[in-house]
């Protein structure tokens, strides 16, 4: 019996543990990969957290599946970078206020021995041409996230059609986060798009380099969207304003604007100025 | 379980009271975030597990042995589909679980999505047909044994229950073990039903999968190898106690 009441005493333990934590005011925020992959929340949270006593808790997802996850009701806030997507959740009437906090770019990686091509140019749709000429594997999300669906109309204005893409040996749709896409490509020596705030903060390189960068339609928009009180009655959505409304203020704006990685600027704070 | 600034392990501002946690000196975690936020890591994971093996063991041990010593219709059915169960994939359970939980689904006043006790519910469904089954099979082979003996004297099936499991005792250590080993280890069902929030539902093996996808593949790997320790520390303490309390036991008899 010895075992037992150990094993009793043990559990009340860790019990009063997590009771304890479970006590402060909390939401619950459904964000992209890349907003916490790359650090930026990790490092602007404990700064709203300090002012305001509420606590974030990041649960990191693809757009599509942030979106739903609101959707669904299990989220109190949405921070999310896919404007067609984020228009139809608007649209549907989930969304109340919807407002851009920061932006960045897309790029295309690829590996250095550089068989489409394309090294050093800034035409993305260009860049895609060559790669489907030339055949050279290109990893996809194919996971409904923002880069994916941003991906997607790339390919589209460089006239392939998605559905076709997929049957195609070069093209590897993975159906990962941003870092299994990365991780993907690095292993295969395949280009992929991907968000610079990932790339930028990502450890497994290898032979990956940027291929193309600084083309417009490149531009990757970060939105928070608050959701309708009337749809989403069960959430926090009191706190969920105030944080959503701490990202757009000037304290908010310099902490997104002051995160780098090894010197660069990953977000460039945008609420004063929508992209 | 306070948010703490964490991978990629950005220093920004410090916390005393938790970063007196950076002389504890490890090998791959130099910095007093990394250290503090691993042991929210490794003690959320002990803590749900442990829990959740509890829970399933409470449930399993009674149902294993009554499954040996009642007869009852449609018995070989239900150990079948017992048995059949030590297969469910976590990400299903995970998937179900999650479904089950959400706000819109038929538990969602609950308010139990993304947190640890989600967690723990995940991990018991998975734990329970492993412990049950092994239970079951032991009892099984017990009460094939002993069953006349422990009815002769009048006692019911019901009184014989305990003392099948107190038979029993030996594998029990084993089954238990079983059932900690696979919700210590498992990442489909708790990465879906509690959704690895930093600080709060952030488990070893979510960790993993989380460092994997940013490259940091040797840091995932060292967690691995912190997971696999503990694993083994925990199943030969176990023995050890309960090895001691065999002894014990036979003594006072």
């Amino acid at each position: 019996m010895i075992r037992f009441r150990n094993a009793l005493a043990l559990i009340a333990v860790f019990a009063a543990t997590n009771a304890s934590s479970a006590a402060e005011q909390s939401i619950v925020l459904a964000s992209t990969t890349s907003v916490e992959a790359s650090g930026l929340l990790a490092t602007i949270l404990p700064q709203f957290t300090t002012k305001t006593g509420i606590t974030v808790n990041v649960v990191a997802q693809g757009t599509g599946k942030a979106i739903d996850t609101a959707r669904r009701g299990d989220a109190d806030l949405l921070l999310v970078h896919d404007p067609e997507a984020e228009q139809q959740f608007m649209n549907e009437g989930h969304g109340s206020t919807r407002r851009q906090i920061a932006w960045n770019d897309f790029i295309i990686v690829g590996p250095s021995a550089d068989p489409a091509h394309v090294k050093g140019g800034n035409d993305s749709v260009a860049a895609l041409k060559a790669i489907a000429t030339s055949q050279a594997p290109f990893v996809s999300r194919g996971d409904k996230s923002g880069t994916n669906a941003a991906e997607l109309r790339l390919w589209k204005i460089a006239g392939q059609t998605p559905d076709l893409l997929i049957k195609e040996k070069w093209y590897r749709d993975i159906g990962g986060g941003m870092g299994q896409a990365l991780n993907a490509a690095s292993a295969m020596d395949a280009y992929t798009l991907s968000d610079r705030g990932t790339w930028l903060s990502f450890n497994n390189k290898g032979s990956l380099i940027v291929a193309i960068d600084g083309d417009p339609r490149l531009l990757n928009r970060y939105d928070v969207i608050e959701l309708d009180p009337q749809k989403h009655a069960g959430a926090k959505l009191a706190a969920a304003k105030v944080f959503a409304d701490w990202l757009v203020s000037p304290e908010g704006q310099q902490a997104i604007g002051a995160y780098q990685v090894s010197g660069q600027k990953l977000f460039n704070p945008s609420a004063g100025s929508p992209k | 379980m306070q948010a703490i600034p964490n991978l990629p392990y950005v220093a920004v501002g410090t916390d005393a009271r938790r970063c007196f946690l950076a002389y504890v000196e490890t090998p791959f975690l130099l910095d007093c975030h990394r250290v503090s936020d691993f042991l929210d890591i490794v003690g959320l994971s002990i803590s749900v597990s442990l829990m959740a093996t509890a829970i399933a063991a409470a449930v399993s041990l009674p149902i294993g042995a009554a499954l040996a010593i009642f007869p009852f219709r449609g018995r070989r059915l239900f150990v079948v589909l017992i048995n059949a169960f030590l297969g469910l994939p976590p990400v299903v359970v995970g998937l179900a679980l999650y479904l089950a939980l959400s706000r819109s689904g038929p538990l969602g006043s609950l308010a139990l999505l993304f947190t640890p006790t989600a967690m723990v519910i995940g991990q018991t469904i998975l734990a329970v047909p492993i412990i049950t089954a092994l239970v079951h099979r032991a009892s099984e082979r017990a009460w094939a044994r002993y069953g006349d003996e422990l009815t002769s004297d009048g006692a019911t099936r019901l009184q014989a229950v305990p003392q099948i499991l107190m038979i029993i005792r030996a594998e029990l250590v084993t089954a238990v073990l079983a059932g900690f080993g696979r919700t210590v280890s498992e990442v489909g069902a708790v990465i879906l039903v509690g959704g690895n929030i930093r600080g709060l539902t952030r488990t070893m093996t979510t960790t993993i999968a989380l460092q994997t996808s940013q490259g940091d593949l040797s840091l995932a790997l060292a967690l691995g190898a912190v997971l696999v320790g503990i694993s083994i520390s925990i199943s030969a303490t176990v023995f050890a106690l309960a090895g001691r309390a065999r002894t014990a036991g036979s003594d006072e008899v």
